[in-house]
């Protein structure tokens, strides 16, 4: 099928469309009905979109399953798929199913809430496969409006704050890469992904109001891109945002939020950031880690003394984001691998950890650490599960946690060795936050009265577990299932970096003399 | 065969862990131990059929990222088939000594299934133990590292009831992870100077010597890097086997089921960090800083534990500290280069040390959980075969034997070398190791002997009915006594010329390395001064006779001592304050810079100073629309979707006109 990327993309939105226009009532069969539709929408998403991994050749660093058309006057639709963006649109349709069975619980306005899901995951899908600029960034500041209806119409109770918050930010941020991206067009006249990546933007020095700017124009490039990425990231000191949102969003928006929206930011330094300023981007490089670095600490330190279950798994994504971005700046085969497989892992546990508390939030109705204590006694099976992506989520060997993490430090160690150092003492900390949670909530003795009826994890809370259980083992086990399909495309885009090298040594040097 | 070796306790624990509710509780138990039995009896075959040269099974791709590659992978030498029988045999007797001790556990209420889970951890820990000994890679073993952590966290933390057990778990893995901060780096470093973490690679000499030769910028410095790596390789040993600085985790490991205590906190994962620098050898020969350092942590952690051990009234934490000595004095041994003498301590004192822990657990199982030594006395009318049993473990551990000669039981023999290896190195350090060691094994002897006095002579102390109800332990718990004590007894004699003789290096192939231009150790310390041979032996004999004085001839002596000395004594008994220590300078100021970032960092400074701009505005929108309910926000989204069609508008346009 010559089609293939562009039905799986558009699939969930024709479901949501069936679902705005069949679908009438707000009654218990309603609800159900169109529970089901989403769940085998989002399903049959997942299995049409499998014959792209099956018929993707890993050896070609090339796109695949271009399709192009034109849109609206002169502009165009072009969406293809590298070694790179097929990880996220397999990671997105592997994950939907999950969210949409996260949401069984919800009892108001479930239709609405299902077009949400089926429209976010189209933009998400869009975001991750587009291959002309603006397609990208419209798909990409509209895949907010869902986000911002979830979290702000079924969030709890301060939702309609932390709607704003998460809103304003990613806008903010994306103001200068509207900027940028008009800049890069008039300058290559194109707005052909592929085409902007050959495209050399000038690296000579500048000088702007008497400074100079090492990398000139492609510095400043790089800075537009920068804002809106390190938001979306989030990367320290624009994370705050992030907290808020998650705790006020229900189980399912926290999921997609964590899992997938963190990974547009990682997603757009390595499509964009990298291959098309790549002087810019070694000039930011060293500043990039450190703001990494700072995350991994500060938020680390800043989840250890969290009573709310959700913020402090929502810092602790900030940290590993961190890991993320350290290792893409480190420029080199380690750094770029172990991104990319932290932030795939990443979507697999923080999926699970967010369930986990949803799991618990559901039964309860708190997400206050102390409220609970000894429920391994009520609920072992949760326990067990909890205790695996507890220590999935502190980078456990034979966990996929542990992949990106060790990749990403060896990484930063060959690139700077104090950043390496710092990133480091965060796998100690994540131990201490992770593991005094786990303390908290799950063991001790049980004698809170409120506890003592709690009920063990159910038939459907088991189900959407087990496939996220099954890919944290296997790729912890097994992490070149991943490693040989980005392995060349990564390869590909470091060349095409370290083609720059000879550039930016040479403009450092005339920036000095 | 050496596939099922290391996979058998991995099956036996998946199908006692989850299939227990299928074919049953005892059914499941007896797969888990069958298992082990099974792998300990390959591990024998192994040992003793091994001949020299070593060999590496694959087993398929683990990391491989760009120059960076491992592989799973079984690598089986001299050093490989020493661990594995130790590992093997000790983790075999205590899964079948555990099915008395487990039984009937009074911290679990009727009708929960507390046993599968208990030999389901037992049997992975043991499989994470193999893989971390067999690993040709440093990633394995981290894996193995990492991997016998947290079954040793899931094993302290066992009884999840009480709110110590929690908190032991959790300082265990934490401490654990300073040591693996180390260690970690220590692989980077490695990785980044010699592309490699393939031990082919690493532990060949010739690239030891290159590596000791070359510097580069560690953190602000430009430092040597061999020195470097293999240091912040050995913070990594450090933790894992709770040498000074990084010991707090194992006393209060012992909240664990006491057969947890003989496996993991005696036998097998604290000597992890000995094996590590052993299986480093090479890199430890080529660099000089490093190994002096060893020498010092080892011989004042000797020391250090063995004055905590002195007063300590819990029987598992005298037990614990002795541990702790103890590996100090095989990282002393590893220290000076004599590799085969830390091996051979490593391999008697698994089996008198499991022993000793088996035989308290015997012990506190007749004394229905009491484990306070002021509540025993003149138990060994009581429980004969457990006091044979302690009594063996001792003179072991004590060090009995002939002077002189090579017969005594296997502390004697190992615990000799060691300490005539220190003074053999002729360096000061040496001589500083040899000093503490020395008394450290008069502390030893006094310890161990008042352990065994206040436990099974003197009058019965503490409450009456637990007395009078004291029984010995059946059968099951009393077979993996008889076996340990056949090693505890003749593991010296048997392999002192192995480990220890002139031709060491024969035994162990190229699995140890020794540099011969500077590593004469082994062949000095065979030539020592008769004095310096004989020394441990008076120290012993001096600290035996202590004992008795104090317990069994005037036992109104140590309250006495106490309160004259009350200073040394307190600071003793807390252990020298490294707890309190640490609360202040780690702990508090962690959780305080923790909430200062939370509240002053995040809240103060980032949301209302450089974001205030957003957060001004947040709030007045949220103020404004207070009243309004959420559905208006359904405007918003509308608002917004405009503005996406007004800038696509906008390039629509633009680009038309282009």
């Amino acid at each position: 099928m010559d089609n293939l990327l562009s039905i799986v993309i558009f699939l969930p939105t024709v479901a949501a469309l069936i679902l705005a226009v069949i679908l009438r009532g707000e009654d218990e069969l309603s609800q159900r009905n169109a529970k089901i539709l989403a769940l085998i929408a989002t399903l049959a998403t997942f299995i049409i979109s499998l014959p792209l991994l099956t018929q993707f050749d890993p050896k070609n660093t090339g796109f695949q399953f271009v399709e192009e058309y034109d849109w609206l006057a002169g502009l165009k639709y072009k969406v293809g798929l590298d070694g790179i963006s097929i990880l996220f649109v397999m990671l997105t349709t592997f994950l939907m199913p999950i969210v949409i069975g996260a949401c069984w619980t919800v009892r108001s306005r479930v239709k609405e809430y299902m077009i949400m899901f089926l429209i976010l995951e189209t933009m998400m899908l869009a975001v991750f496969s587009s291959l002309d600029i603006i397609l990208f960034y419209v798909v990409f500041e509209a895949g907010l409006i869902p986000m911002f209806l979830i979290v702000g119409i079924w969030g709890g109770k301060d939702r309609i704050y932390a709607a704003f918050k998460l809103f304003l930010y990613t806008l903010l941020g994306s103001v200068l890469m509207l900027i940028a991206i008009i800049y890069m067009w008039f300058e290559a006249g194109s707005t052909d992904i592929p085409t902007l990546m050959q495209h050399e933007f000038s690296s000579e020095n500048m000088i702007l109001f008497g400074i100079t700017i090492v990398g000139g124009i492609q510095s400043l490039l790089f800075l537009g891109f920068f804002a809106s990425f390190a938001v979306k990231m989030p990367m320290w000191p624009v994370h705050t945002w992030l907290p808020d949102a998650h705790v006020q969003a229900p189980t399912a928006g926290s999921v997609v939020l964590a899992a997938i929206l963190l990974k547009m930011g990682g997603y757009g330094f390595l499509r964009f950031s990298l291959p098309m300023f790549p002087v810019g981007s070694e000039v930011m490089a060293t500043f990039v880690m450190t703001l990494s670095v700072i995350a991994i600490i500060y938020t680390s330190l800043v989840a250890l003394v969290q009573q709310d279950m959700k913020k402090l798994i929502a810092y602790s994504s900030v940290a590993h984001m961190g890991f993320v971005t350290m290792g893409i700046f480190a420029l080199n085969k380690q750094g770029l691998d172990g991104a990319i497989f932290q932030m795939l892992s990443h979507g697999f546990i923080s999926a699970a950890l967010f369930l986990g508390v949803g799991v618990i939030y559901d039964r309860m109705h708190t997400r206050d650490i102390d409220a609970y204590g000894g429920i391994v006694i009520r609920m072992p099976v949760y326990a067990l599960i909890f205790m695996l992506f507890t220590m999935a989520n502190v980078g456990l060997p034979g966990t996929s946690g542990f992949v990106g993490e060790f990749l990403t430090l060896t990484a930063a160690f060959k690139a700077n060795t104090w950043i390496a150092f710092g990133a480091t003492s965060g796998v100690i900390l994540s131990a201490g936050y992770a593991l005094w949670l786990y303390r908290r909530v799950v063991f001790g003795d049980l004698v809170k009265e409120s506890l003592k009826g709690i009920s063990d994890m159910d038939m459907r809370e088991k189900l959407l577990m087990a496939p996220l259980i099954v890919m944290t083992i296997l790729l912890g086990i097994y992490p070149a299932l991943i490693l040989d399909l980005i392995g060349p495309s990564v390869n590909a885009l470091l060349e095409q970096v370290h083609a720059a090298q000879g550039v930016i040594i040479d403009a450092t040097s005339k920036a000095i003399h | 065969m050496e596939m099922i070796l290391l996979f058998a306790p991995l099956v036996g624990s998946i199908i006692c862990g989850f299939g227990h509710r299928i074919i049953g509780e005892k059914m499941a138990m007896f797969v888990s131990t069958g298992a082990l039995f099974l792998s300990a009896i390959l591990s024998w075959i192994i040992f003793t059929k091994f001949q020299g040269e070593g060999y590496t099974i694959s087993l398929f791709r683990f990391i491989e990222s760009g120059s960076l590659s491992a592989d799973w992978s079984i690598r089986v030498d001299r050093l490989t088939a020493i661990m594995l029988v130790v590992i093997n045999t000790v983790s075999a007797l205590v899964h079948l000594y555990s099915w008395g001790y487990m039984d009937k556990d009074p911290q679990w209420k009727e009708g929960e299934s507390y046993k599968p889970r208990f030999f389901a951890y037992l049997s992975f820990f043991t499989f994470a133990m193999l893989m971390l000994v067999t690993s040709d890679n440093l990633l394995q073993m981290f894996f193995g590292w990492e991997g016998v952590g947290v079954a040793s966290y899931l094993l302290i933390g066992f009884y999840y009831r009480k709110p110590t057990a929690g908190a032991a778990a959790m300082k265990a893995f934490i401490v654990n992870r300073v040591g693996d901060f180390g260690f970690a780096l220590g692989i980077f470093g490695l990785f980044y100077m010699t592309g490699s973490i393939n031990f082919s690679e690493v532990l060949d000499p010739h690239n030891a010597k290159e590596l000791s030769k070359t510097t580069f910028k560690f953190l602000s410095w430009q430092l040597n890097a061999l020195e470097v790596i293999t240091m912040l390789l050995f913070i990594g040993a450090m933790g894992k086997s709770a040498q000074l600085m990084l010991h707090t985790w194992l006393p209060d490991a012992m909240e664990g089921p006491t057969p947890v205590s003989a496996l993991i906190h005696a036998a097998t994962m604290v000597t992890a960090g000995v094996f590590m620098v052993c299986r480093l050898s090479p890199l430890m020969e080529y660099a000089t800083f490093t190994p002096n350092f060893i020498v010092i942590i080892g011989a004042t952690t000797a020391f250090f534990a063995a004055t905590v051990g002195l007063v300590q009234n819990d029987i598992k934490r005298v037990i614990a500290y002795s541990t702790c000595s103890q590996l100090g004095y095989m990282f002393v041994a590893a220290g000076v280069g004599a590799y085969g003498a830390a091996m051979f301590h490593l391999f008697t004192h698994a089996f008198f040390k499991a022993m000793l822990f088996l035989g308290a657990g015997s012990v506190i199982h007749a004394m229905h959980h009491e484990q306070d030594m002021r509540n025993y006395g003149a138990l060994r009318k009581k429980i004969p075969y457990t006091f044979a049993a302690m009594m063996i473990g001792t003179l072991a551990i004590t060090g009995v034997g002939i002077p002189l000669t090579h017969l005594g039981f296997a502390g004697f023999l190992s615990k000799d070398a060691i300490i005539e290896s220190a003074y053999g190195a002729g360096t000061g350090v040496g001589q500083y190791a040899f000093i503490m060691l020395v008394i450290a094994a008069a502390m030893t002897s006094f310890y161990s002997w008042r352990l065994i006095f206040l436990t099974f002579y003197g009058k019965a102390r503490g409450n009456a009915h637990t007395h009078d109800h004291a029984h010995e332990s059946p059968l099951v718990m009393i077979v993996p006594l008889i076996v340990l004590a056949f090693g505890a007894i003749f593991a010296g004699m048997i392999w002192y010329e192995d480990f220890f003789g002139n031709h060491w290096e024969e035994f162990f192939g190229s699995s140890l390395y020794a540099n011969h231009d500077t590593n004469h150790v082994v062949h000095d310390a065979h030539y020592v001064a008769n004095w310096v041979k004989a020394s441990p032996f008076v120290a012993m004999l001096f600290g035996f006779l202590m004992a008795m004085w104090f317990y069994i001839w005037s036992p109104e002596n140590p309250a006495k001592l106490a309160k004259q000395q009350n200073s040394i004594y307190k600071f003793f008994l807390n252990k020298w304050y490294f707890d309190e220590l640490y609360e202040i300078i780690f702990v508090r100021p962690t959780k305080w810079l923790g909430d200062f970032l939370w509240k002053k960092g995040d809240g103060s400074f980032i949301d209302g100073g450089i974001n205030g701009i957003a957060l001004g505005i947040i709030p007045l929108l949220t103020r404004k629309y207070q009243a309004m309910q959420s559905g208006y926000l359904f405007h918003y989204a509308f608002t917004m979707v405009i503005g996406v069609a007004v800038i696509v508008t906008w390039f629509a346009l633009t680009g038309g006109s282009n």
